[in-house]
């Protein structure tokens, strides 16, 4: 149905984001609380992501970590704590919601590309609905940041013609073409059938590159330990652990962590100790 | 399979027939009654009385082309009045059922069950008479299609509104939120995100509610009407009567299906083609 991607998008030199003076810590989550009900997912977290990091959140599934970063950019609402993105506080209840999101990328485990659109539409449509950007600039701006995650050829294309990998690369220039100061994936790859997923964590990876500010949830090992700065471990709604990839994922300190990464890495021999 | 394949009566049970065999006899007989009962019905028509009386060429000639500029045209005018303001109707009423605001859900639940729930026909007499009495002076702008298409109208946008709200809620919750997400407002992404896939995803209910329109547009002929007003029904009725013949009827009933039948073709299209696409 879909050919493999020959393009390298990595190669791409990206632009970088938006000069605008960020302050030190891009992201600021402190005490942050959720629960939906009865049902506390997050208990508390604590996490900080400085401007230009990148900074990967890996758990259990059920521990918190999609519902931390839809608390980034207010998807959920906290039920306690606070989230300060690029300096503002975005719990603040005056607070422009929609002009703090518009420097938060965020990127969908389901891609969620807007089917009645093209690939060029898709990246287009907020660009003229929220930055009120001309056509021409608008068209200009899409067509960058197509060709930037390697998908110039598809631009006419509806996203039920392009592949999983190739519309998660669309919703990412989605994102890109608003200049984002912070992006936020939330299990990128998850969706995606193996061979697909390289294309997409290629495009990740260029855009760590240039400095972009990233928090990542995702369960790709190799991904983090390549390009996070720091790794969190979630595990029943806290962070459980935090540091260097190196630290976290090859030499973790905690018994959880340890449980967990031995069945990610090694899932083979986790269900024969299961079985016993 | 059938209750009488039960579990004593074996391969080729208690009749001595098989399932295969049954059911040869069952479609049999049903074939055997349809023709006997089309051929009693031929048998004792009188051909002649019938043709005279409802496919009268010199009546149904006399019609043109007034049942068409006139008729035909009136029951498209009515109808296509009424649509507009159920669609805009609809569509104001089915946001406000979605809202979070509690008196727009209300009013808007309100107006669909009472709406709903009324015979059209009493909607017809209430324009007609009701608004003139309550408002003394006042017309409905827009003559007899402002009358006709109000009335079809307040019925249509309680359906429609229904219809709509379905549609609004079939698109997945992911799109509302990659749309906030990008920064758009509410009201922004709704309209550029949300609707639009609504709309595709309602356009076969939405005909089908306009081929229903286009025959209660028929209603019309409650309101009291001059004769450049008359619609199809109306139209057909009056020369029926005139003529002391139902070619003019037979006419009528055509030049609806004329309207309905390409439209369910239409909507049915739409329907396949929606089912491509996904």
């Amino acid at each position: 149905m879909t050919k493999p991607d020959k393009t390298k998008p990595d190669k791409t030199k990206l632009d970088s984001a938006p000069q605008d003076d960020v302050p030190v810590s891009a992201i600021d989550i402190s005490g942050l609380r959720k629960a939906f009900g009865a049902n506390e997912v997050l208990r508390g977290i604590d996490l900080r992501v400085g401007a230009g990091e990148v900074v990967c959140v890996i758990g259990p599934s059920g521990s918190g970590k999609s519902t931390l970063l839809r608390c980034v950019n207010l998807l959920e609402e906290p039920s306690a704590g606070t989230v300060r993105v690029a300096g503002a506080e975005i719990t603040d209840p005056d607070v422009d919601i929609d002009a703090v999101r518009r420097r938060i990328g965020m990127v969908f485990q389901s891609f969620n590309l807007f089917p009645h659109l093209t690939a060029v539409g898709n990246v287009e449509i907020a660009q003229r609905k929220v930055l009120r950007r001309g056509r021409a600039e608008a068209r200009r701006v899409a067509l960058e940041n197509l060709e930037r995650v390697g998908l110039a050829d598809k631009v006419g294309a509806y996203p039920a013609q392009l592949s999983g990998g190739q519309r998660q690369r669309v919703a990412i220039a989605r994102a890109l073409a608003m200049g984002p100061s912070v992006m936020l994936f939330d299990e990128p790859t998850s969706a995606l059938d193996p061979e697909l997923v390289g294309d997409v964590l290629g495009v990740m990876r260029g855009l760590a590159e240039t400095g972009m500010t990233m928090l990542v949830v995702t369960h790709e090992m190799g991904f983090a330990r390549e390009v996070a700065d720091r790794v969190a471990f979630m595990d029943g709604g806290l962070v459980v652990e935090e540091g260097p990839p190196a630290r976290v994922i090859d030499d973790p300190s905690h018994e959880r962590t340890r449980t967990f990464l031995s069945r990610v890495l090694d899932p083979a021999a986790a269900r024969v100790g299961e079985g016993e | 399979m059938t209750a009488e394949a039960e579990p004593e009566a074996g391969p080729a049970g208690a009749g001595g027939l098989s399932r295969r065999r049954r059911r040869q006899v069952s479609l049999g007989g049903q074939y055997g009654l349809f023709a006997a009962v089309v051929v009693l019905v031929a048998a004792f028509a009188d051909w002649g009385k019938l043709r005279v009386n409802f496919a009268n060429w010199d009546v149904a000639k006399s019609l043109f082309p007034d049942i068409i500029t006139i008729g035909l045209r009136n029951t498209a005018v009515y109808t296509a009045v009424g649509f507009g303001i159920g669609l805009a109707g609809g569509l104001v009423v089915a946001l406000m059922r979605l809202s979070s605001v509690p008196p727009y859900r209300w009013f808007a639940t309100v107006y669909i069950e009472v709406f709903r729930g009324l015979p059209l026909l009493l909607i017809f007499i209430f324009v007609g008479v009701g608004v003139p009495l309550a408002f003394p002076g006042t017309n409905v702008p827009g003559g007899a299609a402002g009358q006709a298409g109000l009335a079809l109208g307040l019925a249509a946008t309680a359906y429609l509104a229904e219809t709509i709200r379905a549609g609004i809620e079939a698109v997945p919750r992911g799109q509302m939120e990659a749309a906030r997400s990008l920064g758009m407002s509410y009201p922004t992404a709704m309209r550029s995100i949300v609707i639009p896939q609504a709309f595709r995803i309602v356009i076969p209910p939405l005909t089908n509610q306009l081929v229903l329109l286009c025959k209660d547009s028929s209603l019309v002929l409650f309101l009291g009407i001059t004769l450049e007003q008359r619609e199809l029904t109306k139209f057909g009725r009056d020369l029926a009567g005139d003529e002391g013949n139902t070619t003019p009827i037979i006419v009528a009933g055509i030049c609806y299906l004329l309207i309905t039948i390409p439209l369910s073709l239409l909507a049915r299209r739409l329907e396949a083609r929606q089912r491509e696409a996904r």
